[in-house]
């Protein structure tokens, strides 16, 4: 086999994996704006906060110890322990699951009805805040997560295909762990979704909220329970990007990521988010292999996926699974 | 017959049973517009009971206080023997009251069963951990569920859509699908808003022979709303009659129909 084909294929192999993260930023996109209608900017600040206080958890830090520190004059930083990973990622959880619970009972139980781009705008001062938060309660230094995922090159893989193709693969054992993991979530997911009684409500909500009232369901529990498991999808993005490159300010960029896999997949598609975000994932990858790094000087991964998500807007503004924009006149 | 404490015997032998709801004084006001006028009336287990009225006389109004829409200014609701707090639509639901709308508000996306078991929510108890886990008790409170859905389905004869979605039918069968789902909860009040509203002739043929047969087979106690007074002479034991929010007659249908304000309201009069 061709030595460039082989690349190709290691390129395309690295892009799936690189696809389910995304995909796995927008669903929690997915979820928030099917059931309520809000496009939450903040999805990626709540990664960030996710990550910082698992960090924080695990490395025993105080909260808040600057603050407390600078009014009652003590000197406060750490506990003194290491949580363990598991008690550590579920500490985390009850935290999301608070968040969802203040987000929704301060800010989005008064702002029921209006308009969108109200709701929109909320959300962008929410992802202010929690960032101004997370910094208050952690600290803005860079962190790093160990959960006991495994890292470096899978050397199975690279054995396998070298004796094979006669070119080792490097693929790393965080992104196999992790794209296994992401794809878990998503089909666990889907199943809660269609297949439980809250899932059921959920779906309900998202689809008419007077005939979902109708039926017994109490909106607000249903919109916490939706943020709850944003929270959830963003501590389980957290937990990765933050294992791979640290965590820091730049891990709430990696939402920004996740639009253009919206506009490929449609904002009200769960399929349409793994779908979108593995098309994104390989394409920009392949296209930086192929017509970026030899013919337009590299780095089009930056900028890949938007002119992307610019075409489609362009021919098909609903995604490739949205739902259809039908005007009756 | 409104003095009879227990209930009394229709024409055609069903024994109806004492109130189960009963609204006291009701008065809804939106800004400066009464749209329901110190109304009282009763409801009483496993009648028909219509509401009717010309456009805008307030019916649905008085509906969407009942199932907790709007919450009335002035007057009690009363329920099951005691007087009901103001409440949330979803608790009311909750409480055995169900309800179709007359623009048909159905879970577009999903497939009728899946409408049709939405209706089950509020009969389905389990927490969200057994939920999520899925075997052992969820599953079997699912599959209870699913047979009395799937019983209403066939007795609405529409298992042929089962797995059709809500948004590919016709105005008629999302009617009934509609229908399926307030059923579903198996209510003890079934608040129907113009059942018939949009349908031709044998749509509503069809959709009379359901209200009347699940009231026969399941002793369902029915409220409906209709300005079709043909219909609703036909189908309700007693009738409630609206016009521009008061209360202008109550009664059974022969009662109402010889009511001279019903006739005025009806055929319009010179008001002196």
């Amino acid at each position: 086999m061709p030595e460039q084909l082989a690349f190709a294929l290691e390129v395309t192999a690295n892009g799936l994996m690189a696809g389910v993260l995304y995909a796995l930023v927008a669903l929690g996109f997915v979820l928030i704006y099917k059931a309520s209608g809000i496009f939450n900017y903040a999805q990626g600040v709540m990664a960030l906060f996710a990550a910082l206080t698992l960090a924080g958890i695990i490395d025993g830090q105080v909260p808040f110890s600057h603050l407390i520190n600078a009014v009652f004059g003590t000197d406060v930083h750490y506990f003194g322990w290491n949580a363990p990973a598991f008690l550590a990622i579920l500490l985390t959880m009850v935290v999301m699951i608070g968040l969802a619970y203040a987000v929704q009972r301060l800010v989005f139980r008064h702002l029921v009805g209006q308009e969108p781009i109200i709701l929109f705008m909320a959300t962008i001062g929410l992802a202010y805040f929690l960032e101004g938060v997370g910094d208050l309660m952690w600290g803005s230094d860079i962190k790093s997560i160990d959960v006991g995922l495994p890292q470096g090159i899978n050397t199975w893989i690279d054995d396998t295909t070298f004796n094979s193709l006669g070119y080792g693969f490097f693929i790393d054992n965080l992104d196999i762990v992790a794209s296994i993991i992401a794809a878990l979530l998503v089909i666990i997911l889907v199943m809660f979704a269609q297949y439980t009684k809250q899932g059921r409500a959920m779906r309900a909500v998202a689809d008419d909220h007077q005939a979902a009232l109708s039926v017994g369901v109490s909106l607000n529990f249903i919109w916490i329970l939706v943020w709850s498991l944003a929270g959830f999808v963003a501590l389980v993005a957290g937990i990765m990007w933050g294992t791979k490159s640290g965590v820091q300010f730049s891990l709430s960029l990696i939402a920004l990521k996740a639009l253009p896999v919206l506009m490929l997949g449609g904002f009200t598609s769960i399929p349409g988010a793994i779908v979108g975000g593995l098309i994104i994932g390989v394409g920009e990858k392949l296209f930086e292999f192929l017509i970026g790094a030899p013919f337009l000087g590299g780095a089009t991964e930056n900028w890949f996926a938007y002119m992307l998500a610019l075409i489609f807007l362009v021919f098909r503004p609903q995604g490739l699974f949205g739902e259809k924009i039908i005007e009756r006149v | 017959m409104n003095d009879l404490a227990d209930g009394y015997v229709t024409a055609d032998g069903r024994q109806i049973g004492p109130v189960v709801m009963e609204m006291k004084n009701i008065t809804l006001r939106f800004g400066g517009v009464e749209a329901i006028k110190d109304i009282s009336f009763d409801i009483r287990q496993g009648e028909i009971r219509a509401i009717i009225g010309p456009n805008g006389a307030g019916k649905s109004s008085m509906l969407n206080v009942i199932s907790g829409f709007y919450v009335p200014q002035d007057g009690e609701v009363w329920y099951q023997g005691s007087r009901r707090a103001p409440m949330k639509p979803y608790e009311v639901a909750q409480q055995g009251i169900a309800r179709t709308f007359q623009n048909i508000a159905l879970f577009e996306g999903m497939s009728v069963l899946d409408n049709v078991m939405t209706g089950r929510l509020t009969n389905m108890k389990i927490g969200m951990f057994w939920q999520s886990i899925w075997k052992g008790k969820a599953e079997r409170e699912e599959t209870e569920n699913r047979e009395v859905a799937e019983k209403i389905i066939d007795f609405l004869e529409i298992q042929a859509i089962r797995k059709t979605p809500v948004s590919r039918l016709s105005y008629g069968l999302k009617k009934r699908v509609e229908l399926a789902r307030a059923l579903a909860a198996e209510p003890s009040i079934l608040l129907l808003d113009e059942p018939m509203a949009g349908m031709n002739v044998e749509e509503k043929e069809d959709m009379s022979r359901f209200i009347l047969d699940v009231n026969d087979e399941f002793g369902t106690t029915i409220a409906l709303i209709e300005h079709d007074m043909g219909v609703v002479m036909d189908l309700s034991d007693r009738v409630v009659v609206m016009d521009y929010g008061k209360k202008i007659g109550d009664g059974t249908p022969h009662e109402v129909r010889n009511n001279q304000d019903v006739i005025d309201a009806y055929l319009g009069v010179a008001h002196d």
